[in-house]
């Protein structure tokens, strides 16, 4: 329980410690929305004191009197408007300042955050998942700067509470002794409120992903539920986790419904304690009329503001965990130094040398050892292995996603670490199993901004045998493809990446399975196409090397590298390991059995209508 | 047959209200006396002003001088009435809490299943997070609405309505004074309504546009890296996050202004009411001593009162668009029509043993487009296994998903055992027809718990005896914890090829006398490759089967192959025979996956 309190009392000092970041970071902003604040505070404090005044100075006087000074009258609508319009201007200062900051401040923070998600390498990507990733620069980010939403408004409640205080003991210090009493209720009340409640909207928030998250497995398994008529059972399913979150947004409702009504009631029975008060000392002659409708009336305005410094903590233990979490992605360190030496430009295919070549995600289990071969320029080699013999790695070694462990590779006789930032990029084009598509059109996808002309990309297009399914999409070249974009299915997504590649007609070229989920007649015309030198239509003569598990593509190859468990267990033509090497052909023959794929997805309808039209 | 979701955008606001109201019934119950409660709740909020002018005219500046016991007694009655009204406000709220979140639960559950229903779900996978969205997030919105603002809404509406009517009990004219003062602000508020809808449309379409830029260098790292496109990448992200910076601090601008005008029209009022309260006080009414001091006073209080609830309502209905639009994307699902519609009890039932299959005279479209299948007619005699094949597109995909009724066909009949698959009731169709798709998709839960999904009242023991009728029974011994073995998300923590043995254990629980298999294509170990292949061989024995078949091997082994080419059946025969026809469709198919197999020898 102690501990539980200092925590609380920690997480306070922090909260404020993280709003102080963002002031220092925006002070002008921040004091811009202050001011606007303070005058909202002050002049709603300034309407009672019209308000008081004019019942001393103009009411009661010109009843008394019975006759009506003009220029009072005057001065009444002047104060009341001049005070109203003053407020106005304190509440979009307030508003909009603490808008811009806030928003600022998000900007400001996801632009370093991906930042550092481009500088650092992808060994740190493949430690941390990509949920969490996603949600460092955008709900961390969110709930990290919440607070600053209702700081003006807390620091403007602040100031106005001093100046009503102040007020209140300039009319009628017994009064205002009572009054006070007034605001620790109110923020005692609020505490209790937020101690209650809160681990119930933790709960609601928890139930809420879990409830999306069967809703996701659901539907992205429906095909399994329809065809296996489990509709009722999922429904059933789903039905129990949104009761889940019914229960507790009720109960979290209960908790609020005793709550408003006492939060209003507060300041409410403190009028009345102030009347009944005031009543006395108004007959024994201490105070004014006015100064009882003053006091009264300041208690009533204060009040409610007096929640917006509730709402301020509230935020907090959201955005201690959201800054903590960002700013363990700005601080991690890791980065890939590079060279200075250029890459060889030309025509001509690259010449690969890799030499006692080790890599290991955990010493005892080595993912590639002591591999070593070259490839000559404008050959074309097939590393053929069983799942997890350490292919996909070799890949990203080559492209040098990731640095090795031991040994080095060589482009041209250059190591590929001594080569400057993005000089690898113009010689090397790696093609994932996976293919990834931005948010962006066809063009945009191939090009990724390099200057290229329509006509080299159609001319990718056409030796990665898209050219058909994209002149068949509404937009051709301008269709937007990614989340939001058309739907193509795996083969297409992975002609679209390898046009990508093509179409900087690089002097090594890496395929990693990339045309795995691609027709076989189709694939077969690709691989024609690139073996024959023309594949990017200009005759460059790319060296070639190419993760395979169709013997078709193997077959293709000019050597085959046989790699078993990180380790060259092979070398050769394929028909030479297939006589010498009983492993290679049990392995090779294997996937025979594999050779005819076709890319059909059962259930994409849409595709089949391309397809069709194509 | 539509892949439509009707997004309900042709609803008006109250016809979304009307028929919010039908599909979750709950709202409306003993709405009665939440109603009842909410006035008395309202008055609540007068008894403060009316304590304070009763006080100052006639408890210190009564006709007989200041009079001690009315004030105590007034204190005493307003403490009551704020006990009371405090009371009504706990009750309603905790009323409208439970009525609404009941109504939404059922909603929720409601669009839930319906969404199940929809050819939508199965027929374009891109679109399934925007349906997860509407059971889940849309829902939330009007849930927010309907206990926050709704109830809010409902109380400030109540608020005003009390406000003005005490106002006119004390002076109709000083009321009139009130409302001229508010009118520019009620005239406009359509106006920057719409302004407001608008500046929150664009900056929801930010988020999006920015959550994409986002996630790009995140999960297109190894792209982005090995293409060195950091710099565009990058360049792309700080267009939109500043795109969604600038949305939204317009829309904030709009929001701060429109609340900011309350302010000065309160401002204007609270004049208003003095000035012209003590020139009617002395002036116009001077003998009558309708308009006290007090009375003046008091209605300062009561412009607050009047301040308060039209700022919030304001407020309210703005946010009322966003959930009025949830609301309706959420009916919109359920007003989507289901295609296939289920005979239900009425339907008729298959019997149990080998189906035989008739495709009469099938013709297939989807919406709008050409047809997939044309005139299709094919016969399959009970305890046959055919493969279908044929190249990308050609068709043979829509087979599989007709013979499982997952679609109807646009013209001709699918008939099972003589019998018209639309007639026969749903239960009983899933009874005896399973599909197993390419991707065996696996819940978040244990082997045995995906097994189920086959058979859901199989024992342990008959889980097992499945698997060794398939030959699985050491690989499910050998596994972590055997049946009990979690598959993590999406069945990750299985590879690709445990994967379909899950899938093939499921529909050997399940005992189709229909087996229809889409066959996978992913790359697989080869030593999971025989299993599974061993597995499908059992798996087939007794029933009819129909392979969607994208390897020779499977072709060479059925009894009969079925030519699909450009949504016509081109031949049919066993392979033996069909590879004799030079020229052929099937010929050309079988060269090319020989080529393929071949063109290392």
């Amino acid at each position: 329980m102690a501990d539980k309190q200092a925590s609380r009392r920690g997480t306070t000092r922090e909260g404020f410690a993280v709003l102080g970041v963002a002031i220092r970071r925006e002070p002008w902003i921040f004091t811009v929305s202050t001011i606007g604040s303070v005058l909202f505070g002050a002049l709603t404090v300034a309407d009672a004191w019209v308000l008081g005044w004019s019942t001393d100075h103009v009411v009661l006087p010109a009843y008394e009197d019975g006759e009506i000074g003009a220029d009072m009258l005057l001065a009444v609508l002047a104060l009341f408007l001049g005070v109203a319009i003053l407020r106005a201007v304190g509440i979009v200062a307030r508003r909009l300042g603490a808008g811009v900051m806030q928003y600022r401040m998000q900007a400001h923070t996801r632009r370093a955050v991906t930042r550092q998600y481009l500088a650092l390498p992808l060994e740190w990507h493949q430690r941390h998942p990509t949920g969490q990733l996603l949600s460092n620069a955008n709900s961390d980010v969110e709930a990290a700067w919440g607070p600053i939403a209702p700081l003006p408004m807390a620091v403007g409640t602040v100031a106005m509470m001093v100046i009503a205080v102040v007020q209140m003991f300039a009319a009628d210090l017994v009064m205002a002794l009572v009054g006070l009493l007034v605001f620790p209720a109110v923020i005692v009340a609020n505490l209790a409120y937020q101690r209650l409640a809160s681990p119930l909207m933790t709960q609601a928030q928890q139930l809420r992903a879990e409830l999306s998250e069967v809703a996701h497995e659901s539907f992205d398994g429906a095909m399994v539920v329809k065809t296996l008529g489990r509709e009722g059972e999922e429904t059933a399913r789903f039905a129990a986790q949104a009761e889940r979150l019914r229960e507790v947004n009720i109960r979290a409702g209960r908790i609020r419904a005793a709550f408003d009504p006492t939060l209003a009631a507060l300041p409410n029975v403190g009028v009345l304690v102030v009347l009944a008060v005031g009543v006395q000392r108004v007959l024994n002659g201490s105070t004014d009329p006015g100064d009882v409708v003053t006091v009264a009336y300041l208690l009533t305005i204060v009040s409610f503001p007096i929640r917006s410094i509730g709402w301020l903590l509230g935020e907090f233990p959201r955005s201690v965990v959201g800054y903590h979490r960002v700013r363990s992605v700005l601080r991690a360190t890791g980065e890939m130094p590079y060279g200075d030496q250029r890459a060889t430009t030309g025509r001509t295919g690259a010449r690969l040398q890799l030499e006692e070549l080790a890599y290991r995600y955990d010493p005892d289990q080595p993912v590639l050892e002591d591999v070593t071969f070259t490839v000559e320029p404008g050959r074309t080699v097939a590393i053929v292995g069983a799942t997890a013999s350490g292919k996909s790695t070799l890949t990203t070694l080559l492209a040098r996603l990731v640095d090795p462990d031991g040994g080095r590779i060589l482009l041209d006789g250059t190591d590929l670490r001594d080569l400057a930032r993005g000089e690898l990029a113009r010689t090397v084009a790696v093609v994932p199993q996976t293919a990834f598509l931005f948010d962006d059109t066809v063009r945009g996808n191939v090009t990724l901004g390099a200057d290229v002309t329509d006509d080299e990309v159609w001319a990718a297009l056409r030796a990665a045998q898209a050219e058909g399914f994209v002149a068949a999409l509404p937009d051709g070249l301008d269709a937007r493809l990614g989340e939001r974009g058309t739907s193509l299915s795996g083969g297409q997504r992975q002609r679209i990446s390898l046009a990508r590649a093509l179409v900087r007609h690089p002097r090594l070229l890496i395929l990693d399975d990339a045309t795995s989920a691609v027709d076989p007649e189709v694939e077969a015309r690709i691989l024609e196409a690139l073996r024959s030198g023309d594949g990017d239509g200009d005759g460059t003569d790319s060296t070639l090397v190419v993760v395979a598990y169709r013997k078709a593509t193997i077959g293709l190859a000019d050597e085959v590298v046989h790699l078993e468990d990180g380790r060259i267990a092979g070398r050769g033509t394929h028909a030479e390991l297939l006589e010498r090497s009983p492993s290679y052909a049990r392995l090779v023959n294997a996937y025979e059995q594999h050779a005819a794929h076709a890319d059909e997805p059962a259930d994409d309808a849409v595709d089949d209508l391309v397809e069709e039209t194509s | 047959m539509s892949t439509a979701l009707d997004s309900g955008e042709e609803i008006g606001a109250i016809a979304t209200l009307r028929r919010g109201v039908r599909y979750s019934p709950e709202l409306t119950e003993g709405i009665g006396w939440t109603l009842v409660l909410a006035i008395i709740a309202s008055i609540g909020q007068v008894v403060v002003p009316v304590a304070v002018q009763q006080t100052l005219d006639r408890g210190l500046n009564g006709p007989g001088g200041p009079d001690v016991s009315f004030t105590v007694l007034t204190g005493v009655g307003a403490a009551l009435a704020i006990a009371v009204t405090s009371w009504a406000s706990y009750a309603m709220t905790s009323r409208l809490f439970t009525a609404s979140e009941r109504g939404l639960a059922t909603l929720r559950i409601k669009a839930f299943r319906h969404v199940h229903d929809l050819p939508l779900l199965t027929q374009n996978t891109e679109r399934r997070g925007a349906l997860v969205s509407r059971v889940t997030s849309d829902v939330d919105q009007v849930s927010q609405f309907l206990v926050f603002g709704g109830l809010l809404f409902v109380v400030s509406v109540g608020q005003v309505l009390v406000a003005t009517i005490v106002m006119v009990v004390y002076s109709w004219q000083l009321a009139l004074v009130v409302w001229v003062c508010f009118a520019p602000l009620f005239m406009s508020l359509r106006y920057f309504q719409r302004k407001l809808s608008d500046a929150y449309g664009t900056v929801r379409r930010q988020v999006g546009v920015m959550l994409s830029a986002i996630s790009e260098p995140v999960v297109g790292a190894a792209v982005v890296r090995s293409y060195a496109v950091e710099a565009r990448t990058q360049a792309r992200i700080d267009t939109a996050v500043g795109e969604y910076q600038a949305a939204s601090t317009r829309a904030q601008g709009f929001t701060a202004f429109s609340f900011s005008l309350g302010g000065v029209s309160a401002g204007l009022a609270n004049a208003g009411v003095l000035i012209v309260g003590i020139w009617l006080g002395i002036e116009v009414l001077p003998t009558g001593a309708d308009l006290t001091s007090g009375k003046v006073l008091a209605f300062a209080f009561l412009v607050t009162l009047f301040v308060g609830p039209v700022q919030m309502g304001t407020q309210i209905l703005t946010d009322a668009q966003n959930a009025i639009a949830g609301w309706r994307r959420v009916i919109g699902i359920l007003e989507t029509p289901a295609d296939l519609v289920d005979p239900g009890p009425a339907g008729r039932t298959l019997p149990r043993g080998p189906i035989d299959v008739h495709l009469d005279d099938v013709t297939f479209a989807y919406p709008g487009g050409p047809p997939v299948l044309r005139d299709v007619d094919l016969a399959i005699a009970a305890g046959t296994r055919v493969a279908v094949v044929g190249e990308t597109g050609s068709g043979k995909s829509t087979i599989a998903k007709l013979l499982t009724r997952l679609m109807d066909p646009s013209q001709g009949a699918v008939l099972l055992d003589g019998i018209d698959v639309r007639e026969i009731a749903q239960s009983s169709m899933r009874r005896s027809v399973v599909l197993v798709p390419q991707e065996g998709f696996l819940f978040d839960d244990t082997i045995a718990a995906n097994v189920r999904y086959g058979r859901l009242e199989a024992t342990e023991e008959e889980i097992l005896a499945s698997a060794a009728e398939l030959g699985l029974g050491d690989w499910v011994v050998g596994l972590p914890h055997g049946l009990a073995t979690r598959v993590g998300q999406r069945g990750e923590a299985l590879s690709a090829g445990e994967r379909q043995l899950v899938a093939l254990l499921r529909a050997q629980l399940a005992d189709p006398d229909l087996l229809v298999l889409d066959e996978a294509t992913s790359a697989v170990d080869p030593a999971l490759e025989m299993r599974i292949g061993r597995a499908l061989e059992r798996l087939m024995t007794g029933r009819t089967s129909v392979t969607i078949a994208h390897r020779l091997s499977t072709a060479e082994s059925a009894d009969e192959v079925v030519v699909v080419d450009r949504g016509r059946i081109v031949q049919r025969g066993p392979h033996a025979e069909l590879v004799t026809h030079e020229g052929s469709v099937y010929a050309g198919l079988h060269a090319s996956w020989t080529a393929q197999q071949g063109a290392s020898r």
